[in-house]
């Protein structure tokens, strides 16, 4: 008797353990980030994080400005968004409501396979084809810009957002539809005014989610963003994300250095704009019972 | 990454210059363990990687000593020999003040190897009827001072800035030598690697970029290389292996080896094959310049 004790109590210390593995993870990373950040904080001081540039390797003076990285992800990100949403959201409803099963089986494997494609092969696609393209057709004097991060990072995104979106409206439950349908109203109406309403948290959160990987994506943007610091919400400007800053720069700083410590106060900011995103997509799903 | 073949390192060395991803250069930190192996690690310069990995080969072919090389930037490697996980570090610039200075305090003393020459050539898009720039008038452009093609008697065009990223050796060295160490505009759009710098220019009427004479050379007609004066009333030179020996051509540079301390052993052994009639025979293939 009290040896089985034991071998439960064993047992569900580990399955604790393993559960609590990925928080400890999560924190000991922002320990982390913080202790290599905080040297930054205290030597030159949190005002030079708040200058207008970011030029790291000068003669003159180093800049370590946040605010054109901050606008150069937040460019990226937005312009992604924009492009992700109305193409997932509406190939989510056609999956979900419309298309005959034939049609789901042939477009649901096509769809995951967008999602595997490694980044840097759509880099490489963006750098040589896209970015061409997007400057012939705006006529702009380079295609390595903010939007043409964007389209490649909305196709990142768009294989998560689909799924998850089209999860949410397939779980509306039946009898909101049929009480619809019973009402009279067509199937658009249906679709427009009441399975889509009721699967919004849902839409909403896997938008949040594909925001939250669209932020943190590196190589697409390093390839064809051009990578030029400016501060600016132009999205047929040069941008530099906190992404490809760290990605480029992290390799080459001698450890200890005012550099390193501004790279990593440039993580923290990136994982914190990360978590809020994470946070509110759960909080979403959460408040409308969508999670368990 | 513990034992890669010659080809494996070609193909490697091809992708890191291809989009020099920085963070491919990572997973080497457990070099200290592969050392027993009779394996010989080399990291550094991006701008390097073909000649190194092509030395790297022949040199393979007839030692049992396995060389592997990466990339990832000149700061890089030096960061990676003052924390031992590399044997040799590629440079293309010299080791600064501040790295040495961490060097002393982490026992290490680099020691410095010249092995070759490279010039930086100054490339423009094939249409582009600019023939000719001085030192002057290049980093007027690159500060951002010049911003159209018809201020150097071009047609009226915006110039397109193209740079290597701030983690490489060459982006110091031109800031150094052609920007007078003045900071690069920040319209200057960052480019990943020689290869990237090279599309891009093929790309945009209006772009300037500058690579290495190897990589210059490789692009053929995709670029046009333009003479560079060193000053206003002097002549117009070509860089070419004979123009970078005899330093008429003024944006030339030293391409260094660096060791932990006299090469010994496996080391020595590779530095002289570097330095002997058969690996100078490879710099001159590889499209740089010979020390002797």
């Amino acid at each position: 008797m009290a040896q089985r004790r034991w071998q439960e109590k064993a047992i569900q210390l580990t399955l604790v353990a393993m559960a609590t593995t990925s928080l400890l993870v999560v924190v000991l990373i922002f320990l982390f980030l913080g202790k290599e950040a905080i040297p930054f904080l205290k030597d030159p001081g949190i005002a030079r994080l708040l200058d207008r540039q970011w030029m790291p390797v000068s003669f003159q003076q180093e800049h370590f400005g946040l605010l054109p990285l901050l606008t150069g992800s937040l460019v990226v990100t937005l312009t992604a968004t924009l492009i992700t949403v109305p193409f997932s959201v509406l190939g989510a409803i056609y999956i979900a409501e419309i298309a005959r099963p034939l049609e789901r089986e042939f477009l649901k494997p096509f769809i995951e396979l967008l999602a595997s494609i490694p980044s840097v092969v759509l880099g490489f696609f963006g750098l040589v084809v896209l970015a061409p393209l997007v400057k012939a057709l705006f006529g702009l004097p380079s295609g390595l810009n903010g939007l043409t991060g964007g389209l490649l990072l909305a196709l990142m995104a768009i294989p998560t957002v689909i799924s998850i979106s089209e999860d949410a409206i397939t779980s509306v439950p039946r009898h909101l539809k049929q009480a619809s349908l019973a009402l009279g109203a067509s199937e658009l109406q249906t679709i427009l005014r009441v399975t889509v309403p009721a699967a919004l948290p849902g839409i909403i959160a896997a938008v949040m989610l594909g925001m939250g990987r669209i932020v943190g994506e590196t190589m697409v943007v390093m390839m064809v963003t051009g990578n030029a610091a400016l501060v600016t919400l132009n999205p047929f400007q040069s941008v530099r994300t906190m992404t490809a800053t760290i990605a480029a720069e992290m390799g080459e700083v001698s450890f200890g250095s005012i550099h390193y410590s501004a790279l990593f106060c440039v993580g923290v900011v990136l994982m914190l704009v990360t978590f809020v995103l994470n946070l509110g997509a759960q909080r979403v799903l959460k408040r409308y019972g969508m999670m368990t | 990454m513990i034992c890669l073949r010659p080809r494996t390192l070609v193909l490697l060395a091809a992708l890191v210059a291809l989009a020099a991803l920085p963070g491919c250069s990572r997973p080497d930190k457990t070099d200290a363990t592969s050392k027993a192996k009779q394996t010989l690690t080399i990291k550094g310069s991006d701008t390097m990687v073909h000649l190194m990995s092509t030395w790297a080969e022949s040199f393979g072919a007839t030692s049992p000593t396995q060389v592997s090389v990466t990339g990832g930037g000149s700061g890089t490697g030096i960061a990676a020999l003052l924390n031992g996980t590399t044997d040799i570090c590629a440079a293309s610039r010299q080791i600064e003040d501040k790295e040495t200075a961490l060097a002393k305090q982490k026992n290490i003393t680099p020691n410095e190897i010249t092995v070759a020459l490279d010039g930086i050539a100054v490339v423009v898009h094939p249409d582009n009827p600019i023939t000719e720039l001085s030192l002057e008038q290049i980093g007027a452009i690159y500060t951002g001072a010049i911003g159209n093609w018809k201020e150097v008697g071009g047609p009226d065009q915006p110039i397109l800035l193209l740079s290597r990223e701030s983690s490489s050796g060459t982006y110091v060295f031109f800031q150094e030598k052609v920007l007078n160490k003045k900071d690069y505009s920040q319209q200057a759009r960052l480019m990943p690697g020689t290869s990237a710098v090279v599309q891009a220019v093929t790309a945009d009427r209006g772009a300037i970029g500058y690579v290495g004479l190897g990589y210059a050379k490789e692009a053929g007609n995709k670029v046009k290389t333009i003479a560079v004066r060193s000053a206003a009333g002097q002549p117009a030179v070509m860089p070419s292996p004979a123009t970078v020996k005899d330093a008429s051509y003024p944006v030339a540079r030293a391409l260094y080896l660096y060791t932990n301390g006299a090469p010994q052993g496996k080391v020595k052994e590779f530095v002289d094959f570097c330095l002997g009639s058969a690996g100078q025979k490879i710099v001159a293939d590889t499209g740089y310049v010979q020390v002797h």
